[in-house]
This record gives C-alpha cells, structure tokens and sequence, in this order.
C-alpha cells in the first residue's frame, strides 16, 4: 500500500508529522437556535481568540450544550453564522469542519483497540487526504504517549478506569488534527480526585498543544480554575464574559453573582443617597445609586464585624454551620424578617442567639 | 470476580444475596429436561438402535442426501437473506418516523401468526404458473414454484420476524453520541455504518439469523405445498420424514431425524461460538 503513496499523501503524511497547527479564531456571530417552541439559544455572539481555553458555564437549560454542539455542526443554527479565522464554517458538514468534540460519556467504540480509537479519524480521511499507514500509527502511538497511556494501546475500553476512557477520548479528537477543540463536560462523569488530576492535565496539554478549546461545564470551580475566559450562561443567553477575577469579583447581574461563589442577598431600597434595609439606614456610600427598591448582593465572607448595630446590617445567629475550613453562620435579620449568611472568621467567638452586626466591604445593588 | 479466576477452580454457586439459585436451576433443569432433553433422547435412542451401519447406510441413501442438502441450504439462503433485509426493515423502523409505520410494523408479526399451511397455499397461489405473479415471471423462463426457489420464498416468508424484532430494540438503544462522535472525526456516513455501528449490530443481527435459520429448517407447512415435493429437486428433509412414517419405515425416519438434529446442533454450537467469542473481545475485564 505505502508504495502506491501520491503526492497528496506525502503532503498529508508530512503534514502530520510537522505538529501542532496553528490556532483558530472562532466568532459566533449572532447565532440562535430554537427546538419547537422553546428557545434553546437567543441571538448570542462571542469572539474567541485563537489558543483561547474557554469554560462555557450556566446551570442546565443555559443553552451551554447547545452552543458547543453548534460550534460542532451537529446541531445547526436558526440563524447567525461561526467563523473559524475569516471562513464562514456555518454551512459545512460536521465531517468537514475537523473539529475535536469529546463527550460526556466520551462514545468510545467498544470494539476497537485503544490504538484504534485513536486512529479512527485518520483512517477514516478520504485515500487522497490520508496519512501512510505508518504515520497513522506512528501518530496514535505519540498521542497515546501525549495522554500518558503508553502502555494501553492494545487494550479495549471497557477495560480502562473512567480517567483513562477520557484521555483516551481526548487523544483520539486531537488525533485529526482539529482547528478547535470542543468538550462536553469532560469531567461531569469522574469522580473528584481523577477530576482535579486531569483538570491540571487537561491545562498542561493545552499549554503545550496550543488549540482554541472551549469546554461546556455546570461545575464553577472547574471554569474558574481552568479557563482563561468564562462564559457564563442562563436561560440561553450569555450573562457575562470575563476572567475567572472578573466573573467573581465583578458580577455583572445578580444571576452571575448568585451563580458564582456564595452570596448574600438583602432586600433594600434607596432614597437620598441613603441605601435603607428596613428602617436602618446603612454605611455604605450610595451616591450614585438609582432611585428605588433592589436587592443588595455580597459575599458572606467580606464582611466588617461591627461593634455596635447602628447603621449595619444586623441580626440573631440561628444556626451555625461548618462547612469545609469555613464556619457559617445563618442570621435572622429582624427587621426584614429574612435570613442571610455570613462567614465567621477562624477566631471569632460568635455562638448561638448572639447579635451580630456586619457591613459589606465589597457589594453591589441591583435594582428590581 | 477476580478472585474465582485467580483461585483457576470452578465453584458450584458465587456466593450472592439474591435468594432462590437451588430452586430456579433445579426448576430449569427439570423443565429443560422434560420438554427439550426427553423427546431429544428418545429419538437418539431409537436412532441408536440402528447401528451406526444402519444409519449412514440411511443417511448415505441419495434421496436422503439430496433432501437434508435442499433443507439447509434453502434454510441457511433464505436466513441470509432475511438478515440483510430484516436489518433494513428494523433500521426504517427505528431511525425514520412516516405515516403507518406502526402498521408496517405490526405487520411484521404476522408470519408468526399465520397458520403455515395458509402461508404455503397463498405463496403457491401466487407463484404457480398460472398465479399472478407465477405467470408473469414464467415467460422469462422463472419457475417459481415446485422448484427451490419457490422453498427460500416460503421461508424467507417465516422467518422474516426474527432479525427484525432481535435487531430493532438494539437499533433502538444504539447511542446517538457514537454516530457523532464517528462524524466529528470525519467518517463518512457509510464508513459509521460500517465501522461504527454494524459491528455493535452484529450479535444481535447472528441471534436473529440463528432463529430465523432454526425456524427455516424445521419448516414444513408453508413449504409442501410450494416445492411440489419432487424427489432430489424440491423434496426437503422433514417431508421426507413423513414420506417414511407413511410408508411405515419408521427406522428411516428415525435416522434423518437424527441426522438432521446432528447438523443443526452443530450449525447452532458454531454460531454459539461465534457469539461468544465476539461478546468475548467486547466485555472482557
């Protein structure tokens, strides 16, 4: 077979060997999709840039997956148009578009060997396209090494942990030489010490691979930790694109800084530059606040402990909870006859019925 | 599990919570025993009777040979052919959604229902010279009937179920994510198909083939009236049974009974191995 190699094939083979491609710029430019009468996806544009590690993050029904399978082309949009670079890819078959999607449950094919797996897509090339034999395997068996399996290339998935099916899946996507990397939570069926493992992995290979890769996700550590940009999504529609410091630290809506870490809400209203909860007029500067009622957000562990209640946000402890290395504490807020949470420090010695009066450091007023 | 394997013997019973191992493996060995084992032995004592010099001088008979090659061979066509299409009928089922389908598929069943005589008569009816189909075909020099060819019609007819039903519900739980998955790395549709999900079909398809084979070859009724029943051209093995019990020869009959269970039991342990080395190479641990 190897003698009969045209000089397209030489290309090909020469082109797998030379490593990684350069990465894509991908733009969704005012996509949506609809199933039935449910929108699943409003008009959403975004732009990534090329060798970006990207974390789609919303709750399910965010319209997360539905974004990825359209980057994919297995679903295609109502209307809108995806980029890769200048190429408009909206109309291309997902068999043209040579992209790496890896699964949820990672749809390995039971019957193949590992290396099989792997070579799947290379194989699969029309003959004028596909690499020598050789290359091919030469290429499965570099991959298996990339994902750190040598040894398993003979095996069959069902006789590999869940840790090692993903990186399998992962390796069998980068296979073909993708121009962006796609993941369906990659990390949604592991269990949680294989999932902080390869989340570190999963960071190193990108750094070391290069590809534009998105990854759909519901758990927030993992965007945060893993992602240069999050993407956080409800309802089908982006709420907020940012760095994982601006995401926490800059809510943009009380969806995002509900979503995000653990906030605070208080019920509050403004009126001449005074934010008043109840009766109580608080500390907190209000200048340039709009009139009326909304809701006070922070987080429960930046907070100032006051001495005295005049001006703060005060309230009887009700329960005190241990959760992780962090004490929380439940405070019945009297005059607004509702409950908030407020993170006791290490040393504090805050027990059960005692008042407690804090002030936000940092916090934001949303109207309603 | 890997304990059992590690240890090389072979245990009685895996220790399990689950109640009831001694009652339900005697009650299926009682059962087994009285419907499939006794009639089976019987027929292999009787058989035994003859000798083995009586019972190839029968087997070797020409007529006999002639009838047991007609019987499984017809039977072995007609449930490839039944594989292909059953395969066919079981993916329009399950992947397209058109109008009456639930009717097509509901009709798929009746070859089970009807009594095969009834079968037999209505595929004469229509494929005999002077039948509707039977009279269009015969000017082309196609003899349907009374030949076997008219045989693997019967029964294609009565085993068409059997890949259907043991293919559709397998179709059916086929996971979406391994044809996408096939497509995002490039593979054409036929390339998925024939990679991807053939050989996940492939137990499934082998089992219906296997029932749709066993039916065909203990298939009398619809087939007696359609092949004419020539000696050496149309004659299949289980009339030619008959043929003796009629004549009183019951030893003959005795012996192509017994043969006939020989090759089937060994048609049926083969494809059995073949299952299990497949299941084998997909759920080894």
């Amino acid at each position: 077979m190897d003698a009969l190699v045209t000089p397209t094939r030489e290309k090909a083979t020469a082109d797998l060997a030379r490593g990684w491609s350069d990465p894509v710029d991908v733009t969704i430019d005012r996509v949506s999709k609809t199933f039935g009468t449910t929108a699943a996806l409003h008009e959403t544009s975004l732009k990534i840039d090329g060798g970006e590690l990207v974390a789609l993050l919303g709750p399910s029904g965010s319209g997360k997956t539905t974004l990825l399978r359209i980057l994919a082309g297995l679903e295609f949009p109502d209307t809108g148009r995806i980029l890769f670079d200048e190429e408009d890819t909206s109309k291309l078959r997902v068999q043209d578009r040579n992209i790496g999607f890896v699964f949820q449950n990672y749809a390995l094919f039971r019957h193949m060997t590992v290396l099989d797996n792997i070579a799947f897509g290379l194989s699969a090339r029309p003959y004028a396209r596909r690499p020598s034999r050789g290359a091919i395997r030469e290429r499965a068996e570099s991959l298996l090494d990339l994902v750190q399996l040598a040894d398993l290339g003979r095996r069959y998935p069902n006789q590999l942990s869940g840790g090692q099916r993903q990186r399998v899946a992962f390796a069998r996507a980068l296979a073909i030489e993708p121009r962006v990397l796609l993941l369906d939570e990659p990390f949604g069926a592991l269990d949680a010490k294989v999932r902080k493992e390869l989340r570190r992995w999963l960071r190193d290979i990108h750094d070391e691979t290069g590809h534009t890769t998105l990854f759909v996700t519901h758990d927030q550590e993992e965007a945060m930790e893993l992602a240069d940009r999050v993407v956080v999504m409800s309802q089908g529609r982006i709420e907020q694109v940012g760095t994982p410091d601006d995401i926490y630290d800059r809510p943009s809506s009380p969806f995002v800084f509900s979503f995000i870490g653990e906030s605070s809400v208080v019920p509050v209203a403004v009126a001449a530059g005074r934010i008043y909860l109840g009766s109580e007029a608080l500390n907190l500067p209000a200048c340039s606040l709009p009139q009326g009622r909304g809701q006070l957000y922070f987080r429960p562990d930046d907070v100032d402990f006051l001495g005295v209640p005049d001006g703060t946000i005060h309230g009887t402890i009700m329960v005190i909870r241990r959760s992780g290395r962090a004490r929380l504490a439940e405070v019945w807020l009297e005059g607004v006859a509702r409950n908030i949470e407020i993170e006791l420090p290490a040393n504090s010695r805050h027990k059960l019925g005692d008042s407690i009066s804090v002030l936000p450091r940092r916090w934001r007023f949303f109207p309603a | 599990m890997s304990l059992a394997v590690s240890t090389g013997g072979w245990r009685w019973k895996e220790p399990s919570v689950i109640p009831g191992f001694g009652l339900t493996l005697g009650f299926s060995l009682v059962y087994l025993g009285l419907i499939v084992l006794l009639p089976l032995a019987a027929l292999v004592l009787s058989a035994a009777s003859l000798g083995w010099g009586g019972f190839w001088s029968i087997v070797l008979e020409p007529r006999t040979l002639a009838a047991l090659r007609l019987s499984f061979l017809t039977a072995l066509f007609a449930a490839s052919v039944n594989a292909v299409f059953g395969l066919i009928i079981a993916w329009a089922f399950v992947r397209y959604s058109f109008p009456g389908r639930r009717i097509l598929d509901a009709l798929v069943d009746l070859p089970f229902a009807l009594p095969t005589a009834v079968a037999g008569i209505a595929l004469t009816a229509l494929y005999a010279p002077n039948g509707p189909i039977g009279s269009l075909l015969a000017p082309l020099g196609i003899k349907v009937a009374y030949t076997p060819i008219g045989i693997v019609i019967a029964l294609i007819f009565v085993g068409l179920p059997f890949v259907v039903r043991t293919v559709q519900p397998v179709l059916e739980d086929f996971d979406r994510e391994l044809e996408e998955a096939a497509a995002t790395l490039g593979a054409s549709r036929v390339r998925t198909i024939a990679r991807v999900m053939l050989p996940a079909l492939t137990p499934a398809i082998l089992t219906g083939f296997t029932l749709a084979l066993a039916r065909a070859v203990g298939e009398y009724g619809s087939v007696i009236f359609i092949a004419g029943n020539i000696p050496y051209v149309s004659e299949i093995a289980p009339l030619l049974i008959v043929i003796r019990l009629e004549e009183f020869n019951y030893a003959g009959a005795t012996g192509i009974g017994a043969a006939m269970l020989l090759i089937s039991f060994s048609l049926l342990l083969f494809i059995h191995l073949i299952q299990l080395w497949q299941r084998r190479r997909l759920t080894h641990v």
